[in-house]
């Protein structure tokens, strides 16, 4: 995975609550298993019926185009766990969003690809709120996982919570799969009690 | 002794370990794969070299994006046979049962996988869908996953999570005739929101949920994801035990007994807390049925589109939203607003039973002209007892498409959609924009509301549709 430490990048406002994955990365109907997700991320609303780009969409917009932060509303990502809502944003260079909530799943998606989730409080998130639309793309935020700050124009740094856990596994990239792996003992003699006390639970068999 | 949840008992007993970073490894019994993510976890674990723990406890279902129409085959969608052929390789190679196309137990994973017993009552369950906790209407603990995370089930046996809070929605009272456990969750996700249930797993208690059926239990545990929900369940009972015994995948003999005297265990203690409770009559109970384009945006048959100014401020904004999509104002009746098209089908509502109370209400009448009606059975086991029992028939007679199992329009990934601008009576999930094909509008109900609309043409009230003619 890769590691998230600092980004520093224009910040698009998409002011909604419960946008989700059908809206953020809608199935399209291509026929390989190389997906564009970069064409896939909010395709129905980048564009027109005529498959033009329909202008009023904000990551449509000159200012917004490069965007690499994305703030939005409460409950974001909600709907299927299709993982392609998440890397539909990094195939656009969106690395960071703000939202004042997340859906399960889609939190964890974005925990598992380097894609930093940050939920504000919301007298802080309305502050950056303001502050996103006053610079319009025309100044970039900086948002430092380290020290857990945004900084940008129109106002002082704004501090975030996230779990220490999570900090760390995004910050140092952790391959996930292998943490748990360095378990493998334990999950072995788990099997091993299963078989014992329930061991229906250790077994699938067809009866037939 | 402290108090506990059946939920704490479940999440206790399959907890293997705590990671450095806090996380639960939690053991995952039954992992069950569909076509649209297996192929990346496949090439992800040979990418590094990992094999597959436990291809014994795994199973494979083609579902998303397989065709509905008769003697479909891996290209009859053109754009699902990449996926099909991809998930049957790593299967083969990985040594995966794989229920396959044209296997005679093909299905929705969420239909086939308690139907063959291979999910448990106490058992945990994964799947890389979010509609994973459709079998929580047998007991069992299901969550649904990303790809990374099915990648990580598949190379380890666990999933590392942070423990969710416990909730209990309560439904009291007893379901009218007419009434199923479909409208009763769209009346909850309604009152709570669609994020009401987030951080939460859910046990639905109480009387109506006693009486409901597996198969009601099933569709109200499968709707908990429409609100947030991390997972969702129904603690097993003598009900359960019965729907499950002699299912092929299920423990045989004295094994059986000795499990049928572990899940008679499988209770919440009765003072234990839950961080969140919620009720529900259910004895006044109306159809329920979605006006908007999310979940919660629910009104009963009988209601109208709701005034902005009527609801919470937090909603209003998606109201005036939703209002413009599906072509309505605020004040219109929901009943006799006219329709082009009815689906009945999905892991939400495709069982048997739910295919028998739609056939009732269409036996001996017809769709209504201009509409197009579709049944879609949630597996092919569930589309052969039906047409044993002569439900493809009734529906046939009545103009409807009877098709080959899969997931067909819930999301339409197999290339079932409607055209722009129909208006849709749907037994599925989801009424997002554009999910049923661009520009569709669809209201989610009963397949009972379903049945009595596409007669209708019209929405209609099952209850009052006028007497048919067989």
């Amino acid at each position: 995975m890769q590691p998230f430490i600092r980004h520093t990048g224009i910040a698009a406002p998409l002011i909604k609550d419960d946008i989700n994955t059908d809206q953020i990365a809608p199935i399209l109907h291509s026929r390989g298993l190389k997906e564009d997700y970069r064409a896939m991320l909010f395709h129905r609303a980048r564009r027109r019926e005529d498959g033009s780009e329909n202008p009023d969409f904000v990551l449509n917009m000159p200012q917004f185009r490069n965007a690499g932060i994305l703030v939005t509303g409460e409950n974001f990502g909600a709907g299927s766990s299709r993982e392609s809502a998440v890397w539909s944003m990094l195939a656009n260079g969106i690395r960071v969003i703000v939202a004042k909530s997340f859906a399960d799943i889609y939190r964890e998606n974005c925990l598992q690809n380097g894609l930093l989730p940050v939920v504000l409080g919301s007298v802080t998130g309305e502050q950056f709120v303001a502050r996103v639309v006053a610079a319009d793309g025309q100044a970039s935020f900086t948002v430092d996982l380290v020290t857990q700050r945004i900084s940008g124009p129109g106002g002082p740094d704004l501090a975030f919570e996230i779990p220490a856990a999570d900090r760390t596994r995004l910050i140092e990239g952790l391959d996930d799969i292998g943490l748990t792996l360095k378990h493998v003992d334990e999950i072995a003699s788990w099997e091993a009690r299963a078989q014992t006390v329930q061991p229906w639970l250790q077994s699938a068999r067809d009866s037939r | 002794m402290m108090q506990q949840t059946l939920f704490d008992k479940i999440w206790d007993f399959h907890c293997v370990a705590r990671r450095a970073d806090g996380r639960d490894l939690i053991y995952i019994d039954r992992h069950v794969l569909h076509e649209l993510h297996a192929h990346h976890a496949f090439a992800r674990l040979q990418k590094q070299g990992r094999p597959v723990r436990r291809a014994d406890l795994t199973f494979a279902v083609q579902d998303h994006t397989v065709a509905t129409k008769p003697g479909r085959d891996d290209n009859t969608n053109p754009s699902g046979s990449a996926f099909i052929k991809a998930m049957r390789e790593g299967c083969r190679t990985n040594h995966i049962r794989l229920f396959d196309v044209d296997d005679p137990e093909q299905g929705i994973s969420h239909v086939v996988a308690p139907e063959l017993g291979i999910v448990l009552p106490g058992a945990t369950h994964a799947v890389p869908d979010s509609h994973a906790s459709t079998v929580g209407g047998v007991g069992a603990l299901a969550f649904g996953c990303g790809t990374s995370e099915l990648a990580h089930i598949l190379a380890s046996q666990v999933m590392a999570l942070k423990r969710p809070k416990n909730m209990r929605v309560q439904l009291d009272g007893r379901l009218a005739v007419g009434v199923s456990a479909k409208d009763a969750a769209l009346r909850i996700i309604a009152e709570i929101g669609v994020a009401g249930a987030r951080g939460h797993v859910v046990e639905y208690a109480g009387a109506a949920v006693r009486a409901m059926p597996i198969e009601q239990r099933m569709t109200l545990c499968n709707l908990n994801i429409e609100m947030g929900g991390r997972s969702g369940f129904v603690a097993p009972d003598d009900g359960t035990f019965e729907w499950l015994a002699r299912r092929p995948f299920v423990p045989q003999g004295a094994e059986w007994d000795r499990a049928l005297r572990y899940w008679r265990t499988l209770t919440s203690d009765e003072n234990a807390g839950f961080d969140r409770e919620v009720r529900l009559d259910c004895t006044t109970l109306e159809p329920q049925i979605t006006w908007g384009t999310d979940p919660s945006q629910v009104v009963g048959i009988s209601g109208s589109v709701p005034d902005p100014a009527a609801l919470e401020p937090g909603r209003r904004a998606a109201a005036a939203s939703a209002f413009g999509y599906m072509d309505l104002a605020p004040g219109t009746p929901l009943l006799g607003l006219p329709i082009d098209r009815v689906f009945i089908g999905s892991c939400t509502n495709s069982r048997l039973p739910d295919l028998q109370v739609a056939a009732d209400i269409v036996r001996g009448r017809h769709v209504a002209e201009g509409v197009i009606a579709m049944v879609v059975p949630g597996s092919s086991s569930v589309k052969r007892e039906a047409e044993a029992v002569g439900l493809d028939r009734v529906f046939r007679a009545a103009g409807f498409f009877w098709g080959e199992s899969g997931c067909s329009m819930c999301a339409g990934g197999n290339g079932d959609r409607g055209q722009p601008g129909e208006r849709c009576v749907s037994t599925t999930n989801r009424n997002f924009e554009n999910r049923q094909g661009p520009k569709v509008r669809t209201h989610l109900a009963s397949p009972a509301t379903a049945a009595a609309s596409a007669i209708a043409g019209r929405i209609a009230d099952a209850r009052h549709l006028a007497p048919g003619t067989a």
